[in-house]
């Protein structure tokens, strides 16, 4: 008997879209079943996974918070992805955003005025961008695989703002606690609400709409999308893959950098070692999850958002393990990637044919 | 040349050797194959015809082994049986040279069929085996050289005298002449007479009429994967053929005579290329000219240079030397695509999906996308006008009787033919001065060929400058005012169509015109 995957002629437009619900579904039951093997209550656990996060005024401004950066991360990714252009790194872009968004505030610690949050949000940026565009060079230069630098320069990325954090920028009244002075006044977020939400999931919003129109209306969304479908003839059009390569990479940077730059000056208060819990590698689920859609990406970084708070969650109320969050998340990545195949495919069986003669000679 | 009179091609054994009953094969929901029957008996040369798509390559992969049927027998000297891979059917006696070879480039011709007869491992006796079967049949063939210096022809006969060193008594043949020059195919006759003499039953697909009628005793037309007829080629004409193949009359392409040319939009001046890839074609001096309200046609067997030309044309591949590609009246050999569109140079490539179309793009898109930069409407300020598209795309799909199923499809749902139809068009639409198309009707039913080739007369009687790059030589002598061929990238001097002949063409096909230029060669 053999199993093989054989090409649906047509796929349902249906459920593309409703493959993500299905995958969420999934991950709901599967959770479920293993909260149940390790001895857990499965349907409380869910309950503090799920619906615990989203019903009291404090824990959605933390979905807020944590949502922006997956948003603006997943953003920018949707596109890379979107091209067929694979940028892995977004976790070293973001630390190489809050690295570099942070030098005015350390170097300047006294400067205050609206300029510096501007120069900071910039800078972060930029910082994002340029780690990106390492990749994008060597992509170009010697046609190095993306995904393999990508990846790499995370760690590198992390040992640089390690080492800052350590030396030359740490925080002379910090008692020798790795981490950088405090930010104040104009050099954090404005906030609202009980403190912890900020401006940035505004600016996060304003930038998903802007995608989403770049996306759908724009020349320049249309030459991503054919050179995503069909190098020869996006060529044929007269688009430069090379120059796709650079765009992507540097907007995806940018965005990423941005949202490392936003958690410092925002949640975080300063530089230390350690600023996301994997944002820009969860950030990969929410561009699949939200169907490289930009809008889409906005509601899957909520889910996303939810499922740190609800691993938070679940393991003070009941000692689950913290790293459920993570399992939660590597199910939900694959469940939609198996969701994804089994729409372009369907799985055949084929039994021997019995009762027929062999051929021997 | 005995056996070449058409009356003595009546083989006298009527055995049948190997018979198909009610074969259907389904990919999916497609059905390529519905209910086939077809018996082949020794001796005989049995032509399988029909279109492109028509479901020949897949009934003879059945009967080869490398498919299986979904339903339906196979019979072989009258015994039920079910051919369950390639080398059941060797071991049968069954060989099949197929359409695209495989062979190793960097292996020599005996180490090639070493590979296929693993019984016989002395290279030697392999070597005298080669010569001596090769000397039998008419099929020259030296067993040192290596396979990458040999010609298209001579790769086939690896494959042939490797089928018959096996001493088949079924040949499976998928358009062996496909790639051939009309000499080499005349060559080829000769073979196959000699071996259906011999007994070997020889089963032949081809949608060449003329050498169908020329070759065979017996022949089966496929259309859309039925059995419409079983009908003795000989007693047929190449248009009654044909009528059976496609289904319907087809139109006659009405051509136009005219003397006085306009002055030059297309120019090739002295270009040369190096490929950049292992197993590409370098271009060698290529020097052109077309003029406004004149067609010329480059042929050539495939592989020899003809897509570099129209990636050099095209500015997929840029040159070095400006001068060296003019189009109307402006020098863009270092200028991209979008430049070239914007002289008013239209393009239409082989591939049609993939290359031609984004395959899971809609029509309107499709347009946009050769069309974004030369038009000038279409995108304003970064942003695309859909309305302004979609007009375009619906004039189009009018014009020319694209038929499609819904409003606006996938180009990936069209057929071949529509799509190409939908492509020229695209172009077309432009009124563009230069319009270079390659391989224009390649796997396009023949309605839609007719349509498309007399779309291409017209264009040049707007006076623009056609240059078609085509394989199928009926095409080239119904379409051109001028003719050149292109083999190992150089391009044959230019000859009005009055002087060609398939016999001319054939020779320069084989390389009459190329400068040998041994130094540097080894």
């Amino acid at each position: 008997m053999k199993i093989i995957l054989e090409k649906r002629i047509r796929s349902s437009k249906l459920m593309t879209y409703a493959s993500p619900v299905i995958a969420i579904g999934l991950t709901v039951v599967l959770g479920g079943i293993i909260f149940a093997l390790a001895g857990y209550d499965p349907l409380e656990a869910l309950y503090f996974y799920f619906i615990d996060p989203v019903i009291t005024l404090w824990s959605l401004e933390e979905v807020v918070v944590k949502a922006t950066p997956l948003i603006l991360i997943g953003a920018g990714l949707a596109i890379c992805f979107t091209a067929n252009i694979w940028n892995i790194g977004a976790e070293g872009q973001l630390t190489m955003g809050a690295l570099m968004g942070s030098f005015f505030p350390v170097m300047f610690s006294d400067w205050q005025s609206p300029s510096i949050l501007i120069l900071m949000l910039i800078f972060g940026a930029l910082g994002g961008a340029a780690w990106a565009g390492i990749a994008a060079f060597l992509k170009n230069k010697f046609n190095v695989n993306e995904i393999l630098t990508s990846l790499m320069l995370v760690y590198i990325a992390q040992y640089i703002l390690d080492w800052f954090v350590r030396g030359p920028w740490r925080d002379p009244d910090g008692f020798n606690f790795p981490k950088s002075v405090d930010f104040e006044g104009w050099q954090l977020l404005p906030t609202y609400g009980d403190g912890r939400m900020h401006i940035g999931a505004i600016i996060a919003v304003v930038i998903v709409l802007a995608l989403t129109i770049m996306m759908s209306k724009s020349m320049k969304g249309f030459e991503i999308r054919a050179i995503g479908n069909s190098r020869r003839a996006s060529a044929f059009a007269g688009f430069s893959y090379k120059n796709m390569t650079w765009f992507c990479f540097l907007l995806s940077g940018a965005l990423a950098g941005l949202a490392g730059i936003i958690e410092v000056a925002g949640p975080a208060g300063h530089l230390q070692p350690s600023i996301s819990p994997g944002y820009g590698f969860t950030a990969i689920i929410v561009a699949f999850l939200g169907r490289l859609n930009p809008l889409g990406v906005l509601f899957a970084g909520i889910l996303l958002a939810i499922t740190y708070l609800g691993g938070d969650g679940a393991q003070m109320e009941l000692g689950v393990s913290a790293k459920t969050a993570q399992v939660f998340q590597g199910m939900l990545l694959f469940l939609i990637l198996a969701c994804d195949t089994l729409i372009r495919y369907k799985i055949k069986i084929i039994r021997p044919q019995a009762n027929q003669q062999e051929a021997t000679l | 040349m005995k056996q070449s009179n058409g009356k003595e091609n009546k083989a006298p054994k009527r055995e049948v050797l190997l018979e198909a009953r009610n074969i259907t094969k389904k990919f999916g929901e497609f059905t390529a194959n519905d209910k086939v029957s077809i018996k082949l008996i020794a001796g005989e040369i049995h032509a399988l015809l029909g279109e492109n798509g028509a479901g020949k390559s897949t009934l003879v992969k059945m009967m080869y082994g490398s498919l299986q049927p979904t339903s339906g027998e196979l019979y072989w000297n009258g015994e039920k049986l079910n051919i369950k891979n390639p080398a059941v059917a060797r071991k049968l006696g069954i060989g099949m040279v197929f359409q695209h070879f495989s062979l190793f480039e960097s292996l020599s011709v005996v180490e090639n069929i070493v590979l296929a007869i693993p019984e016989e491992n002395d290279l030697t006796i392999l070597a005298k085996k080669i010569k001596q079967v090769s000397k039998q049949y008419g099929l020259p063939l030296e067993p040192d050289a290596i396979v990458a210096d040999l010609s298209v022809g001579e790769r086939q006969r690896i494959e042939i005298v490797r089928c018959l060193l096996q001493e088949p008594k079924l040949l499976i043949m998928d358009e062996p002449t496909a790639v051939l020059t009309p000499q080499e195919a005349d060559q080829l006759f000769v073979t196959l007479r000699k071996l259906s003499d011999e007994g070997c039953a020889i089963l032949y697909i081809s949608h060449r009429l003329e050498e169908v009628r020329q070759l065979c005793h017996d022949a089966t037309i496929l259309r859309h994967g039925n059995v419409v007829d079983n009908v003795d080629p000989q007693k047929e004409t190449a248009k009654s053929l044909a009528q059976l193949m496609v289904g319907s009359a087809i139109h006659k392409i009405e051509t136009r005579k005219k003397d006085n040319y306009g002055e030059t939009l297309l120019q090739i001046n002295d270009l040369s290329l190096k490929s950049d890839t292992q197993f590409g074609v370098d271009l060698k001096e290529i020097m052109l000219q077309v003029r406004a309200g004149e067609v010329v046609a480059i042929a050539g067997i495939a592989g020899n240079g003809q897509s570099e030309l129209f990636d050099a044309l095209s500015g997929e591949t840029r040159v070095s030397d400006k001068q060296a590609i003019v189009l109307n009246g402006t020098a863009c050999g270092t200028r991209g695509v979008r430049y070239r569109r914007k002289c008013e140079a239209a393009f239409a490539p082989e591939e049609r999906l993939g290359h031609g179309a984004v395959p899971n793009f809609k029509l309107s898109e499709n347009v946009v996308l050769t069309r974004h930069s030369s038009d000038n409407d279409l995108v304003k300020f970064g942003f695309m006008d859909m309305k302004l598209i979609m007009d375009i795309a619906t004039r189009i799909t009018k014009k020319r009787d694209v038929r499609v199923s819904k409003e606006n499809p996938e180009a990936e749902s069209l057929s071949g033919g529509n799509l190409q139809k939908f492509i020229v068009g695209r172009e077309l639409d432009r009124m563009p001065k230069v319009l270079v198309v390659n391989q224009p009707t390649w796997g396009v039913d023949a309605g839609a060929a007719a349509m498309i080739r007399q779309a291409l007369i017209n264009c040049a009687g707007r006076d623009a400058a056609v240059l078609v790059i085509s394989q199928d030589l009926d095409e080239i002598f119904e379409v051109a005012d001028r003719i050149a061929v292109i083999s190992r990238g150089q391009l044959s001097d230019i000859f009005p169509v009055e002087e060609m002949t398939f016999e001319k063409v054939g020779l320069l096909m084989a390389g009459a015109h190329e400068k040998k230029q041994l130094e540097g060669a080894v």
